[in-house]
């Protein structure tokens, strides 16, 4: 029996029994209250200190209202019209390709992604046909063999409830702001990592990724420890526009870096914009925050944002360790009506800490996008230093692009340096392209390639060329 | 191979060209003169498709096909080359991937197979010795951060990877001091051949001392009031335009 067959067979027999299945079990009636926040808790079996924070947490996020303060609009979210919990869901979802809109299809095709992987990434169980459980095995064996840890975030709090109970939370708390205590209170699951001593961990944590975080739901959590001496680079995402019914996402990312240790966090998010009108978008509130809490450690967050509907988003690094470093690449493209209100925080503490932010906004459409970004130097922060970059680049007379630095220096060896350039492409730089053979797309895509270089260079290298293409296809029609 | 007949053109409102004719034969080189706002930029733009200009009439037809009618990338992918007067900056596009991305659109269009990277990187090297320039060149981003002088030997050298049957050179003499001038000259000269022709747009006749044109053409006020052989340039150097009665348009 094909996947595809076995799965229309559970469907049909499940119908029999009616609409209520036990898979509609699985999910909690929309609404949110101490008992929801209990009750998710309980499913997952979790120790009582996990509880505990989540019920903290939960009490404090009804003492706070929406914050107004991002120059993105939208609709009042209703709180209690969301369900808080779902059990992975391969039965409801579509049952083949022909299911999935071809839009869809079409961006996977011109991806090069792999037609089981499309499958996948689709959300069709194609456990039969995609041979995820021995890759996966294989690096799990592999990664076991250096020491580290990496695996789903409710195993972690079973299996090192040491290690959840005493970084959770540690450089995002609860308290930090609405979306991340709204997270601490329900999130669903998501990512541990543990890099021990002195350790390089053996591979990009990305393929793994790709392959196996489906399903890790709207309330993301993910936490990476790397301790004295260590080096990790993670992947979050995929190129491939994931099919996601779910329209908030608030996830909290907790980077540690002590002493020495070196943690690269590369991020491409190209969830479903909303169709032509903005309808139907995610809405992507995420808290995103690197502690580098030891001496020389340093933290670098690279990022390329094409999807969502509205992106809230600000990666920060706190530089406590003297001589730390933190780093932020960015490129975000807001077409249609995408708006993105995205930047970072810089906040030195340390002594001779440094930082650089390289932000490239681009803007189509009636695309509107904001870069926010704060740099604070502490009085105690001798000697430190910031470089930040932040250009824009508008396509069309439509779309609209801002800039908030934000700088405050309490110490006055502080060196800050700030650029920032706005940018259109040039009927110029267009008729040059074409007068050399090249269509007007294929230029477009050209000179925005360019005009990202500097962040592209960030990435894994596999992953430049697929943020490469993702771009191209993200620009498709944006011009003339 | 190019028939320009009785052309017709406005910037805005304003008419430009007005009826001009000409003629260029495979492997010919043409130099077009004239003094300051006759036309000539105007005539290069329009040849290679550039919006903003509006034809009104008159036609233009390349190896028999009807130009006016083509996008610019398609008139490049039937062997029209321009090398701009002032070449544009392309900040982060690596001059080798521009031009291979280039040649292999055009190549495409014409149901050729695509280069793969080893041999286009040959062809590089062998246009570098044919032109003597530096393989600098090859790794920087397009015209950015380049001086005058390396733009247009740029330009020159994306001609020689081209290898347009019409290369148009808009002003390519403007801006460049004497040696400058020469090895830009030399590389047009090194790129001549039976099967490309050439059309110098130019104001002074100093570049026509290292090119050597078989025709030149007098653009006053936008038409082509005296054709003739090189000898008309030398001429031209010696009266000035007012010679002609094509005093500087208003």
């Amino acid at each position: 029996m094909s996947a595809s067959t076995a799965v229309e067979a559970i469907v049909e027999s499940e119908y029999e029994h009616g609409f209520i299945t036990e898979i509609e079990s699985d999910t909690f009636l929309p609404g949110l209250d101490e008992g929801v926040v209990r009750a998710i808790s309980a499913r997952k079996g979790e120790p009582e200190f996990l509880l505990e924070y989540r019920l903290r947490a939960f009490r404090h996020w009804q003492t706070l209202a929406t914050p107004r303060w991002a120059h993105v609009h939208y609709p009042e979210i209703d709180y209690q019209a969301i369900s808080y919990f779902s059990a992975p869901k391969s039965q409801d979802g579509p049952k083949s390709l022909d299911e999935i809109d071809p839009a869809l299809r079409e961006t996977y095709n011109k991806l090069g992604i792999p037609i089981e992987e499309q499958m996948a990434l689709s959300g069709i169980a194609v456990d039969a046909v995609f041979d995820s459980v021995s890759v996966a095995t294989t690096f799990r064996t592999k990664l076991a063999e250096a020491g580290v840890i990496f695996c789903a975030i409710s195993e972690a709090v079973h299996d090192y409830p040491d290690l959840i109970k005493q970084h959770l939370g540690s450089v995002v708390p609860h308290t930090d702001n609405f979306y991340a205590a709204l997270n601490a209170a329900v999130f669903s699951d998501g990512t541990f990592v543990y890099v021990p001593k002195g350790v390089r961990c053996p591979m990009e944590l990305s393929t793994y990724f790709r392959i196996n975080a489906r399903n890790t739901g709207q309330f993301e959590r993910t936490l990476i420890v790397a301790e004295a001496g260590s080096h990790v680079s993670y992947l979050e995402g995929c190129t491939a526009p994931m099919r996601d019914e779910n329209q908030l996402h608030a996830a909290v990312v907790e980077l540690i870096a002590m002493d020495d240790a070196e943690i690269k966090y590369s991020t491409v998010q190209n969830w479903y914009p909303g169709d032509a009108q903005g309808r139907g978008g995610i809405y992507n509130f995420v808290t995103k925050r690197g502690d580098c809490r030891g001496a020389r450690s340093k933290i670098s967050w690279t990022q390329v944002e094409t999807g969502s509907a509205i992106t809230w988003k600000y990666p920060s690094c706190l530089l406590r360790g003297d001589d730390s470093v933190g780093e932020f690449y960015s490129v975000a493209v807001t077409k249609g009506r995408q708006q993105a209100d995205t930047g970072t925080k810089m906040i030195h503490l340390g002594r001779n800490t440094r930082s650089t932010i390289v932000s490239k906004g681009i803007s189509a459409g009636e695309g509107q996008q904001t870069y926010r970004g704060l740099v604070r130097i502490a009085a105690k922060a001798q000697g430190a230093r910031n470089h930040t970059q932040c250009d824009s680049l508008l396509i069309g007379d439509r779309c609209a692009a801002n800039t908030f630095p934000y700088i405050e220096v309490k110490n006055p060896s502080a060196q800050m340096e700030h650029e920032a350039t706005t940018s259109k492409i040039s009927d110029d730089q267009l008729f040059y392209c074409r007068s050399r053979g090249l269509t007007t797309e294929d230029s477009v895509s050209m000179i925005v390639n360019g005009f990202c270089k500097q962040v592209f260079n960030q990435l894994p290298m596999e992953f430049a060329v697929e943020a490469q293409k993702l771009l191209s296809i993200s620009l498709e029609g944006a011009v003339g | 191979m190019l028939s320009v007949k009785g052309l017709k053109a406005n910037v805005g409102d304003k008419e430009i060209l007005k009826g001009l004719d000409l003629e260029i034969g495979r492997g010919e080189v043409h130099a077009i003169m004239g003094p300051n706002g006759s036309g000539k930029s105007t005539l290069a733009h329009v040849l290679s498709g550039r919006e903003g200009y509006t034809v009104t009439g008159g036609s233009v037809t390349f190896e028999g096909q009807d130009l006016l009618d083509l996008e610019p990338e398609a008139r490049a992918h039937l062997g029209l080359f321009l090398a701009f007067q002032y070449p544009v900056e392309l900040p982060g596009v690596n001059n080798t991937y521009f031009l291979k991305a280039a040649l292999n659109a055009i190549r495409k269009a014409r149901g050729e197979p695509e280069l793969d990277a080893v041999s286009f990187l040959r062809l590089m090297k062998e246009k570098l010795k044919v032109l003597h320039l530096d393989d600098s060149l090859l790794k920087r981003p397009v015209n950015f951060g380049f001086s005058g002088g390396e733009k247009k030997r740029n330009e020159i050298f994306q001609m020689a990877i081209l290898e347009p049957k019409l290369a148009i050179l808009d002003e390519t003499d403007s801006g460049l001091d004497i040696d400058a001038l020469r090895i830009v000259a030399d590389g047009v000269n090194a790129l001549r051949s039976p099967e490309r022709s050439v059309i110098l747009v130019t104001h002074y006749q100093r570049l026509l001392d290292y090119i050597q044109p078989d025709y030149v053409h007098v653009l006053a006020k936008g038409q082509i009031i005296r054709s003739g052989g090189k000898e008309l340039a030398l001429e031209l150097e010696d009266k000035g335009y007012g010679w002609l009665g094509a005093e500087e348009a208003a």
